[in-house]
C-alpha cells in the first residue's frame, strides 16, 4: 500500500473515505453520565462506538485492496490526522490498523487536552470542530485530486455526535460549497441524540446520504450497509432519503425561523417585521416606506422546502 | 340574447360527410332542419341537456362545433359550418346560453355583480368579454371559477387579479399582427399588351397606389405638387405608366427623349432625390463603433455599372444621358426597406390625395425626429469616445457608492443557525444532557479510559445477530416506503390506480386548495379590514375542503386508503400550515387591540 498513488490502475469502484471522527470529550463524557438513565438505544459510550467504528474502517480496505481510508478527529480545540490507510508505517494486518489508530487517537486527545486551560468547565453540548475537520478532509482530498488523472473515488463520512455549533457556520457552509464543486459527497451518520442540521445540509447539497440511526448498539450495521457501497455502486442501489431539509431562514430580530419576512435592501438581513432601520447595517428605510407604507423593502419570500 | 339561425351541416359522425339545413338557436333550445325535406334527422335539443362544448381551432380544416350532452362519453351533436365566422357566432352563443343555465341553479347568482359594486371597479366590456372567452375555452378555469366566484368565497377581481397574467397573454394573442405590404409590386404591375392594337394596358388598384407612394416618394411629391392643379390623377398615372413603360423598355433615348420635353414626365425618371436623401441620413446614423467606415456605397440606391437590371440583363446601357438604371437589386432593397418600415394603419386606402398627404406627413414627423438625432450628434461622439476609451489614460470613474457598513459579523452570520438550534432542542425534549457541565479533566480522562478500554482488545461480536436484521429490515422498509410513489408512467403512478371518482375528486380539490392557498397568503400581511374579511372568508372555504378530503379518505377502500392517505397529507399540512399562520395572526390581532383598548381606557 506504500506504493506511490498514481502509479495504480483505478477503476471507478475504488474509494478515498475520508472519516471525519468526533472525538468531543465532553459529549462523550456526557452522554456516559447521562446513559443507564433513560434513552439506552440513544446511549453509546466512546469505547463501543470505537468498536464499531474500527471493523469498519477494516471492512472499507478489504472490498476492494486499493481503497483508502483516512480517518480525522475532530476535538474541541483542535482536529487531526489519525489514520490513513495510504501512510504506510501502520502496517496491513488488522491488528496493526488498530494499534496504530489507537495510539494515534491517544496522542491526539493528549494534544487537544493540553489546548484545553486547566479547570475549565464545559457543557456535554459543546460543539466539536466540525469546520476544521471538514476542511481538512477536503485539503487532503484535493491533494489526492493533483496527485494524477487517476485518483480514488472521493467521500467524506462525518460521524457526528456532538450538537451542531452556531460559531461554525459559514466556516461549514463554505466547506459544504466547495466539496459541492469538487464533487465530494459528503456522508452522514448522526450519533447523538439530535439531528444535525449543518450536517441535513451538507448531505442534501453535496448529494451524500444523511442517516441516524434509531439503535446504536448496531451502528456497525449501519455504517456496513448504508455506507460501505462505494460512488460507483451507490447509484445502482436504493439507500435511505432524507424526508426533507428545512431551509427556512431565521429572521435577525428574535432568531425565529419564519416562513415570509421583511429583507433588507441592502444587506439582506432578514426580519420577521418591518423596521424603520436595519439593525444589522444602519440603512434607513423610513424614505422608502414614507410613500408605500414597508411595501417597497418587504420582499415575500417563499418556502423552498417543507 | 335573440336568435342565430345559420347555415350547417350535422354530422352524426365525425367521419361522415354531413346532412346540409338550418340551424337555429334560441336561448333555451336549438333545432336543426334539413334541407333535404325527405330525410329523417331533425333535431330539436334543449339547452339545459346540454354540458359543454367543443370546438375546432380557426384555421384547421373544418369548422366544427360539438355540443356535448355528456362530457363523460363524449355524446354530442357535431355541426359543420361553412366558415369560421359562423361557427364563431354559435360558439359564443352557445357559451353565453351554457354559461346562463349552469349560473342559475345557484341561488347567489348575483354574488359577482354584488361584489363588483362593493369593491368599486370597472370592468370594460372588452375586458369581460376576454374573461368569458378564457372560460369558455378552459373548463377547469370555469369550474374553479363556478366553485368560488359563484358561491362568494372570492370576488370576481379577486379571483382575475391572480391571473392577470393569462388575460395579457389573451390580449397579446388576439392582436392583430399587421400585415406588410405584398412583395407583388416587384412582379405583378407589369403592362398588358392586347397583341393587336399598339394599346398597352396598366391595372393599378388602391393597395398599388399606396405602395407606390410608399415606395416612391418622389411619385407622391410630384403628386401633391400636380394633382389637381396641373392635371388630373388619371392623367397622372398614364404619365407615370408611360415613364415606367419607357423605362422597362429600356428604350433610354426614347426616355431621354420623352424626359426633355416633357419635364413632368422627366420626374418619373430623374433618381429618387427624397430616396436618396434618406439614405444618406441613415448611413449618417450608423454607429460608429459597429462600423467605421459606413459611407453611400453600403446602400445599394446609386451604386452604379453593377448588378443586374430589371429584365435580367447585365449590360449597363450608357449613362449619359443623366437618367439612372435601377439594378434589379436596388428595387428589392427599397421594398424590403419599405416593408421593414412597416405600413401605418391610420391611412385609409380611401382617396388617393389623402394617402399622398399622409404618407408625407408621417414622412415629415420622421424627419424631425431624426432631425432631434442629428441635434445629437455631440452625444454620439461622447459615446463614441467613451466606447473607443483607453483606460489608462482615463482617471478613475468615480461612481457613488455607499459602503456595507455591518455592525457586528456574528450577529449576521450566526443568525442563519439560531433555526437549526432552536428546532433541536424543541425535539430534543430537554434532557439532562443539556444542563450536564462538565470539568475537562474529568471529560479528557474518560475519553483516554475509554480508549485503552478498547485497546485491551474486543470482547464479543461486534454486532448481533439479531440486532442485524432488524436494522436490515427497518432500513428495507424505510427504502421502500419512500420510493413507492415515484412511478414513470401514468398506470404505475398512485394515481393512475386509484378508481376514478376517487381520482378526480382528489384532483379537483388540488386544483380547489392551490387555488384557495394563493389567495390565502398572498393577502398577507393584513393591512386592510377587506383583506382581513377575505382571508376569513377563505378560511372558512378551506374548512370545507378539509372536511371533504377527511371524508375522501375514510370512504375509499381499504386497499388504496393508504395511498390516498398519502396523496391527501401534503395538501392537509398545506392546509394546516395556513390555518395555524391564521390563528396565530388572529392572537397577535386580538392581544394588540385588548393593549390599545387597555391604553385608552384607564
Amino acid at each position: 500500500m506504500a506504493s506511490s498513488v498514481s502509479s495504480k490502475l483505478y477503476s471507478d469502484d475504488v474509494s478515498l473515505v475520508v472519516v471525519l471522527l468526533d472525538v468531543n470529550p465532553f459529549f462523550w463524557a456526557g452522554v456516559n453520565a447521562n446513559s443507564g438513565t433513560n434513552q439506552p438505544a440513544a446511549a453509546l459510550s466512546f469505547s463501543k462506538f470505537l468498536s464499531h467504528v474500527l471493523p469498519f474502517v477494516s471492512s472499507i480496505l478489504l472490498i476492494n485492496p486499493l481503497n483508502q481510508v483516512v480517518v480525522i478527529a475532530a476535538g474541541v480545540k483542535s482536529c487531526g490526522y489519525i489514520y490513513d490507510s495510504g501512510g504506510g508505517s501502520d502496517g496491513t494486518s488488522v491488528s496493526d490498523l488498530r494499534a496504530g489508530f489507537l495510539r494515534r487517537l491517544e496522542e491526539f486527545v493528549e494534544r487537544d487536552r493540553q489546548l484545553c486551560r486547566d479547570g475549565e468547565r464545559a457543557a456535554a453540548t459543546t460543539s466539536s470542530l466540525l469546520s476544521g475537520s471538514l476542511s481538512l478532509a477536503l485539503c487532503y482530498i484535493q491533494r489526492v485530486f493533483r496527485s494524477g488523472i487517476l485518483h480514488p473515488q472521493p467521500r467524506i463520512l462525518c460521524l457526528q455526535g456532538s450538537p451542531d455549533g452556531p460559531d461554525q457556520y459559514v466556516a461549514v457552509m463554505n466547506a459544504i460549497f466547495s466539496a459541492q464543486r469538487s464533487v465530494v459527497p459528503i456522508d452522514s451518520c448522526v450519533v447523538g441524540i439530535r439531528h444535525s442540521a449543518f450536517l441535513q445540509q451538507a448531505s442534501h447539497i453535496t448529494g451524500g446520504i444523511y442517516l441516524k440511526p434509531q439503535q446504536l448498539d448496531a451502528l456497525f450495521q449501519y455504517l456496513s450497509v448504508v455506507f460501505a457501497a462505494d460512488l460507483q455502486s451507490r447509484s445502482f442501489l436504493q439507500l435511505p432519503k432524507s424526508a426533507g431539509v428545512d431551509f427556512r431562514a431565521s429572521c435577525f430580530c428574535h432568531k425565529k425561523p419564519i416562513d415570509r419576512g421583511y429583507v433588507c435592501s441592502v444587506c439582506l438581513s432578514i426580519f420577521c417585521k418591518t423596521h424603520k432601520k436595519c439593525s444589522t447595517c444602519g440603512s434607513d428605510f423610513k424614505q422608502a416606506s414614507a410613500d408605500s407604507r414597508s411595501k417597497s423593502d418587504s420582499k415575500r419570500k417563499t418556502l423552498e422546502a417543507s | 340574447m335573440g336568435v342565430v339561425t345559420v347555415t350547417a351541416k350535422f354530422k352524426p359522425a365525425v367521419k361522415e360527410p354531413g346532412i346540409p339545413g338550418m340551424l337555429r338557436m334560441t336561448e333555451e333550445r336549438f333545432t336543426f332542419t334539413p334541407t333535404d325535406q325527405r330525410s329523417t334527422v331533425k333535431l330539436d335539443v334543449s339547452f339545459s341537456k346540454i354540458k359543454a362544448h367543443r370546438f375546432t381551432k380557426e384555421g384547421t380544416k373544418q369548422a366544427l362545433l360539438n355540443i356535448l350532452h355528456d362530457t363523460e362519453k363524449g355524446g354530442g351533436y357535431i355541426f359543420e359550418f361553412d366558415n369560421f365566422s359562423d361557427r364563431n357566432v354559435c360558439r359564443d352563443f352557445v357559451g353565453k346560453v351554457l354559461g346562463k343555465f349552469q349560473t342559475v341553479p345557484s341561488p347567489v347568482q348575483n354574488a359577482p355583480e354584488l361584489s363588483t359594486l362593493v369593491h368599486g371597479e370597472q370592468i370594460s366590456a372588452a375586458e369581460l368579454e376576454r374573461r368569458m372567452k378564457l372560460l369558455r375555452e378552459d373548463s377547469e378555469l370555469q369550474k374553479l371559477h363556478k366553485q368560488f366566484v359563484m358561491s362568494g368565497v372570492l370576488t370576481e377581481a379577486e379571483f382575475w387579479a391572480a391571473r392577470k397574467n393569462m388575460l395579457d397573454s389573451d390580449t397579446y394573442r388576439t392582436s392583430k399582427q399587421r400585415a406588410g405590404f405584398k412583395s407583388a409590386i416587384l412582379a405583378d404591375v407589369r403592362p398588358l399588351t392586347d397583341g393587336q392594337s399598339n394599346k398597352v394596358t396598366f391595372s393599378l388598384t388602391r393597395e398599388i397606389i399606396h405602395q407606390i407612394f410608399a415606395e416612391k416618394p418622389a411619385v407622391r411629391q410630384a403628386f401633391l405638387n400636380f394633382v389637381p392643379s396641373k392635371m388630373t390623377e388619371n392623367d397622372f398615372w398614364k404619365k407615370y405608366f408611360k415613364a415606367d413603360f419607357l423605362y422597362r423598355a429600356k428604350n433610354t433615348l426614347a426616355a431621354a427623349a420623352e424626359a426633355a420635353e416633357d419635364e413632368e414626365l422627366a420626374v418619373f425618371l430623374k433618381k429618387d432625390d427624397i430616396v436618396a436623401e434618406e439614405s444618406r441620413r441613415k448611413i449618417r446614423r450608423v454607429d460608429p463603433t459597429l462600423d467605421m467606415a459606413a459611407d453611400a456605397g453600403d446602400d445599394y440606391m446609386h451604386v452604379m455599372d453593377h448588378g443586374i437590371l430589371r429584365d435580367g440583363s447585365k449590360e449597363t446601357a450608357d449613362t449619359d444621358n443623366g437618367l439612372p438604371q435601377r439594378t434589379l437589386l436596388q428595387d428589392l432593397n427599397r421594398h424590403a426597406a419599405v416593408v421593414l418600415e412597416g405600413r401605418s394603419n391610420e391611412v385609409e386606402l380611401g382617396d388617393t390625395r389623402a394617402v399622398a398627404e399622409a404618407l408625407a406627413k408621417s414622412k415629415q414627423v420622421e424627419l424631425s425626429n431624426q432631425a432631434e438625432d442629428e441635434d445629437a450628434n455631440p452625444d454620439r461622439l461622447q459615446r463614441l469616445r467613451r466606447m473607443t476609451e483607453i483606460e489608462d489614460l482615463q482617471g478613475s470613474q468615480n461612481l457613488p457608492f455607499a459602503a456595507l457598513c455591518i455592525k457586528d459579523p456574528r450577529e449576521y452570520f450566526d443568525s442563519q443557525h439560531a433555526i437549526a438550534l432552536k428546532t433541536l432542542r424543541e425535539t430534543g425534549g430537554g434532557t439532562k444532557f443539556d444542563n450536564l457541565i462538565l470539568s475537562a479533566k474529568e471529560a479528557y480522562e474518560y475519553l483516554v479510559d475509554q480508549i485503552s478500554e478498547v485497546k485491551g482488545g474486543m470482547n464479543g461480536p461486534v454486532i448481533q445477530s439479531e440486532a442485524a436484521i432488524k436494522i436490515l429490515s427497518g432500513l428495507n422498509q424505510h427504502v421502500s416506503s419512500t420510493k413507492y410513489n415515484l412511478g414513470k408512467s401514468p398506470q404505475e403512478s398512485v394515481l393512475g390506480r386509484l378508481p376514478n371518482k376517487t381520482k378526480d375528486e382528489i384532483l379537483d380539490n388540488w386544483a380547489s386548495i392551490q387555488e384557495l392557498l394563493q389567495h390565502f397568503w398572498s393577502s398577507y400581511p393584513i393591512t386592510t379590514s377587506y383583506l382581513y374579511s377575505k382571508v376569513t372568508r377563505i378560511k372558512d372555504a378551506m374548512t370545507q375542503i378539509y372536511r371533504r378530503l377527511e371524508e375522501i379518505k375514510e370512504s375509499v377502500q381499504s386497499d388504496v386508503r393508504h395511498q390516498v392517505s398519502l396523496l391527501i397529507k401534503p395538501m392537509l399540512q398545506a392546509l394546516d400550515a395556513a390555518f395555524a399562520h391564521f390563528d396565530n395572526e388572529q392572537q397577535k390581532r386580538s392581544a394588540k387591540s385588548e393593549g390599545r383598548h387597555n391604553g385608552v381606557a384607564p
